[in-house]
C-alpha cells in the first residue's frame, strides 16, 4: 500500500497533489500512517506499528485505518 | 519625428514597450501583470508607455509601473483613427514593441501590424486567420478538426433562436457574450435575460454553450509563431468569482494540460500569447471551453513559476530566438486582492482632458 510518489506531505499532516492541486490536512496520527505509506508498509504491519505505540483498541483502530485508506483512495492518492 | 538612438547601458537594450489592458473594474485586465512580468526581467531595460481607453484604468496612475499613458480611439472607431494615434505617439515616444491585451481590440491591431511595422512598431501576434479560427463562434469546428474536445454551442443572433438551442443543448445553458462574460441559465427566462445583456454590451451573436460539469483549468501558452511551443504553464482555479474569474490559483503537473496546450500551437503555428480555459470532467475528459488570443489576467504567475511570458515574448518581437522552457514550480498560487490606488484629480483633469499622463 503506497502513497503516489508525487503527492507530497509534511509533518505538519499538509497533503499536496501537484496533478490536481488539491491540498488536505490531517492529525498527527494521519501523518504518521502517511509516513508509513511512503515507504510502501502493509496494511497489518502499519495497524500493529500505531497500536504499539499508542494506547488504542486494535479493533477501533483497524476500523479508523481503513476509513482513513479509502478516503485517500477516493481522493486518487494512494497508488493502484 | 525624433531619432532616438538606442543606448546600451551595461549591457542592456533599452526597449519601449506600448501595453493596452490596464483597466481593473470587476475583474483587471492583463496589462499590469503584463507589465510587471516584464519588468521583472532582469535581460533589458523597459520604458512603458501605457495606452488606455478610459481614464480612471488604475495602470495610468501606477508611475512605479508605467512611465507614461496615452488614450487610444475605442476598438470601434476601427484601425484608421487607431493608426492616427499611434502615429502621433510613435512621434513622441519611438516605441519598439506593442503587446495589446484586450480581444476586443486584437482584430484592429493584427490589421494594422504591417504599418505599425513600417514606423518601427514591432507585434508578436497571430495573423488574422489564426485569430479567427479560435474565436468562440469557430470553437467547435476548430475543435473538430483537430481532434480535441470541445462543448456543443449554437450561435444566437435573435432571443427567439434561444428555446431551440436549449432543447438541443439542454439546461443548464451557457450563454456567453461574443467577447467577454458567460452566464450560466437554468431556465429559459434566465437565457434571454442573459441574451439581452450580453447583446446590448458586446453585440451579436450570443453563443449558447453546452454546460461541462468539471473542474476550471486554465493553461497560459507561448508560441513562437512556428508551431513550436515556448512555454506552458497550467492553472487551477482555487477561487471563482460569480463572474467565473479566477481570484486565487495554484500551477500544477498535470502533462496532459501541457499535451493540449503544444497540439493547439502546433496546429495553428500560434504566434504570441493565449490562455487556454479548459473543463476537465470526472471521467478525465479536458474539454476546450475558450482559447483567448492574448495573455490573461493572471500571466505574473508564470513569471513566479519561473516561466516568463511577457518577458520571452517581449525577446521574441525583438528577434530574440528563446529556447522553450522546460520546468516551472508547481505549486505556485496567486491569491488576487484589492487595493485603493490614492491619485489626485489633478491627474485625472490631465488624462481626460489631453488624452495623456
Amino acid at each position: 500500500m503506497k502513497l503516489k510518489k508525487n503527492i507530497a506531505t509534511s509533518e505538519a499532516g499538509f497533503i499536496f497533489n501537484p496533478g490536481t492541486g488539491d491540498s488536505y490536512s490531517s492529525n498527527p496520527v494521519g501523518s504518521e500512517i502517511l509516513s508509513h505509506l511512503k515507504e510502501d508498509i502493509d496494511r497489518n504491519e502499519i495497524i500493529d506499528l500505531i497500536c504499539t505505540k499508542y494506547d488504542v483498541d486494535k479493533t477501533h483502530f483497524e476500523k479508523d485505518f481503513d476509513d482513513f485508506i479509502s478516503q485517500l483512495t477516493d481522493n486518487n492518492l494512494l497508488d493502484g | 519625428m525624433v531619432n532616438m538612438e538606442k543606448i546600451r547601458l551595461n549591457d542592456k537594450r533599452n526597449i519601449v514597450i506600448a501595453v493596452t489592458g490596464l483597466n481593473a473594474i470587476d475583474s483587471p485586465g492583463p496589462g499590469v501583470a503584463v507589465i510587471r512580468a516584464i519588468r521583472e526581467c532582469a535581460d533589458f531595460e523597459a520604458r512603458i508607455i501605457g495606452l488606455s481607453y478610459e481614464a480612471l484604468e488604475p495602470g495610468i496612475y501606477m508611475h512605479n509601473m508605467v512611465d507614461k499613458t496615452y488614450r487610444l480611439p475605442y476598438p470601434s472607431a476601427g484601425i484608421g483613427p487607431l493608426l492616427d494615434r499611434l502615429r502621433d505617439i510613435q512621434k513622441k515616444e519611438n516605441i519598439d514593441l506593442v503587446i495589446p491585451n484586450f480581444d476586443a481590440e486584437l482584430f484592429n491591431f493584427i490589421k494594422i501590424a504591417p504599418q505599425l511595422k513600417n514606423m518601427g512598431i514591432h507585434t508578436f501576434l497571430p495573423d488574422l486567420d489564426q485569430f479567427e479560427a479560435r474565436h468562440k463562434m469557430e470553437l467547435h469546428e476548430f475543435g473538430k478538426k483537430h481532434n480535441l474536445f470541445v462543448p456543443a454551442d449554437r450561435l444566437i443572433y435573435q432571443v427567439s433562436e434561444l428555446s431551440k438551442a436549449a432543447e438541443e443543448l439542454q439546461y443548464p445553458l451557457v450563454v456567453k457574450g461574443k467577447f467577454y462574460d458567460a452566464t450560466i441559465a437554468y431556465t429559459s427566462e434566465q437565457a434571454q435575460k442573459a441574451f439581452h445583456q450580453l447583446k446590448s454590451k458586446w453585440g451579436l451573436p450570443i453563443i449558447a454553450q453546452e454546460f461541462i460539469n468539471g473542474t476550471e483549468i486554465n493553461v497560459a501558452a507561448l508560441g513562437n509563431g512556428e508551431g513550436d511551443t515556448v512555454s506552458v504553464v497550467p492553472m487551477r482555479k482555487l477561487y471563482i468569482t460569480d463572474k467565473g474569474k479566477a481570484w486565487a490559483g495554484i500551477t500544477i503537473d498535470d502533462s496532459s494540460y501541457i499535451e493540449l496546450a503544444r497540439k493547439f500551437i502546433k496546429a495553428t503555428k500560434w504566434r504570441g500569447g493565449c490562455e487556454l480555459e479548459i473543463m476537465q470532467t470526472k471521467e478525465g475528459k479536458p474539454y476546450m471551453m475558450e482559447v483567448n488570443p492574448r495573455f490573461p489576467a493572471w500571466i505574473y504567475l508564470t513569471a513566479a513559476a519561473g516561466q516568463n511570458q511577457p518577458a520571452s515574448l517581449v525577446k521574441m518581437a525583438m528577434g530574440e530566438k528563446i529556447e522553450p522552457f522546460t520546468t516551472y514550480e508547481v505549486g505556485k498560487i496567486f491569491i488576487r486582492y484589492s487595493w485603493d490606488l490614492i491619485t489626485d484629480v489633478s491627474e485625472f483633469q490631465i488624462i481626460s482632458g489631453t488624452g495623456e499622463l
